[in-house]
């Protein structure tokens, strides 16, 4: 089983989905997440290693790909997407309980901002490292996220800006939090956020890359 | 020749307008609100705006029709006047530009990533054909396909441009510095590699704009001058990175400072030179006359 592992772990950091996805070329033909994580679990392999020693072990790959600027946006998107369609075979295992995830990650575009291809990134990054993603969507207003952390007690939440000008939302949204849900750790990220920022609105954790959110919050469970 | 092309032939720099976004939230946009609906419901500030630009040394300016494509007004629920919307968004900046001054027309990105099937080539193609065709009928020169990361958007965005209308067709792409020291897109795309895929589409202009500010584009407009020595270059740069400061972001770079970095743009073999987000009158005034001063 421990060849499978890896081959799922493979597909997963190349971005193969499936046999018919052309993409990576190199790999035209053969077998992809999909596949592979249906025929180890068919046939007898632990859904526990299946996710840590294959999923897991992919993300990670091209998480940190990702942070040393190897690859780009469309890489870890096709990363993401296999790691997806296995993730849907996994799925019976997490209803079960034979699966646990580590947590549960709120995440969401601030209010006034459109942009969802940072935050889907975070989301699919978070997920692919074990934890269960409510994602809000965009333009996500501070009584949204509180109702979120209301329904999911003890829950993490993210939030995501791409612009100069909705950053700043961040900060009401942060004070809101503060009060309504007490104790509630947030990160925040997005192209024009900085460690200072987080400092001053008073959020608990800032990375410039999706990879050193995964990371922090595996910290906090570990 | 078009309108740019023959004002460029003379050799001389062209001066570009700043930023838009920034100066509708000065003048009150709202979080959340949609930039372009201003074009129908404030159309005096809009044209306050470009006749601003015009009045500071522009020889060039836009529209306020960046998120004008019919995906973004979507969520605003305003798709249904994406012609309308666009159109008088030409209109105003041509009243403001007169018949001698250059209007261009704003396309930026959807925001739906190809490559994932959130999108199809066919639905980008026909949201930017109805955009397009919407600012040539209010009167724009040239249409500039702008912010794009995606190679893919960008070339789709200027065959619907050029195929479409008789304008003349411009594409900027936004830069980032990464942690080896080359200029890549969030898409990965190098200045080189945009100027190699986007010559095939017969467009008229190239460049970048956005990004972290004026100094690195020097950069850029060296790369794709390794590529291409002949092709018009423009650039848009931001006033810098912004920064947090008594909860508003302020960008940065005076437009002293900015100006300062114009002649080695120029020297690079920048053609037209304007600014991006938090860039003012001011930053244009004194870019048009550094300029003037070469």
């Amino acid at each position: 089983m421990e060849e499978i592992y890896q081959q799922i772990a493979h597909c997963v950091e190349f971005g193969k989905i499936n046999k018919i996805s052309p993409y990576p070329p190199d790999m035209k033909g053969q077998d992809g997440a999909d596949e592979l994580t249906k025929y180890a679990l068919d046939n007898g392999a632990s859904p526990v290693d299946v996710l840590n020693r294959g999923l897991v072990t992919g993300m990670e790959k091209i998480g940190v790909k990702f942070r040393e600027n190897k690859v780009f946006v469309p890489q870890v998107l096709m990363s993401a997407k296999a790691m997806n369609t296995a993730m849907q075979h996994l799925k019976p295992y997490f209803q079960s309980g034979a699966v646990k995830r580590k947590g549960t990650f709120i995440i969401g575009t601030v209010v006034g901002d459109l942009h969802d291809i940072g935050k889907n990134l975070v989301s699919m990054m978070v997920e692919g490292s074990g934890w269960e993603v409510i994602d809000l969507g965009t333009d996500v207003k501070a009584e949204k996220f509180i109702n979120a952390t209301k329904e999911h007690p003890g829950s993490v939440v993210g939030l995501s800006a791409l612009l100069t000008t909705t950053m700043v939302n961040m900060e009401q949204i942060v004070k809101e939090l503060h009060t309504q849900a007490p104790g509630t750790t947030i990160l925040i990220g997005g192209a024009p956020v900085t460690d200072e920022f987080r400092e001053k609105i008073g959020a608990d954790f800032y990375s410039p890359d999706p990879q050193g959110a995964v990371e922090y919050l595996n910290r906090m469970v570990a | 020749m078009g309108k740019i092309l023959d004002k460029l032939k003379s050799g001389k720099v062209l001066v570009s307008d700043g930023a838009w976004g920034t100066f509708l939230q000065a003048k009150g946009l709202k979080p959340g609100e949609c930039p372009e609906s201003w074009n129908l419901l404030h159309p005096e500030e809009v044209l306050d705006i470009a006749k601003r630009y015009i009045e500071a040394g522009a020889d060039i300016v836009e529209t306020n029709s960046f998120g004008g494509n019919r995906l973004k007004l979507l969520h605003y629920g305003l798709d249904h006047q994406t012609t309308e919307i666009n159109q008088r968004a030409a209109e105003l900046s041509r009243k403001a530009a007169g018949k001698e001054k250059i209007v261009i027309g704003s396309v930026g990105p959807t925001g739906k990533i190809l490559m994932t099937g959130e999108v199809t080539e066919e639905e980008l193609y026909e949201a930017f054909k109805e955009q397009s065709i919407a600012l040539a009928k209010g009167g724009v020169d040239a249409i500039v396909v702008e912010t794009m990361s995606d190679l893919d958007e960008a070339r789709i965005a200027v065959n619907a441009a050029r195929e479409n209308t008789a304008c003349e067709i411009i594409c900027t792409m936004t830069f980032e510095k990464t942690m080896t020291g080359e200029y890549r897109t969030m898409m990965g795309v190098t200045p080189a590699e945009m100027v190699h895929t986007l010559k095939k589409t017969g467009l008229d202009i190239i460049g970048a704009n956005c990004g972290n500010g004026i100094e690195g584009m020097t950069f850029i407009v060296k790369e794709i001058r390794l590529s291409d020595k002949d092709i018009p270059v423009l650039i848009h740069a931001n006033a810098g990175m912004p920064v947090y400061h008594e909860g508003k972001t302020v960008f940065p770079e005076t437009p002293e400072q900015m100006a300062a970095f114009v002649p080695s743009l120029v020297k690079a073999g920048a053609n037209i030179i304007g600014g991006c987000c938090g860039t003012t009158p001011q930053h244009i005034l004194r870019i048009s006359e550094t300029i003037k001063n070469l």
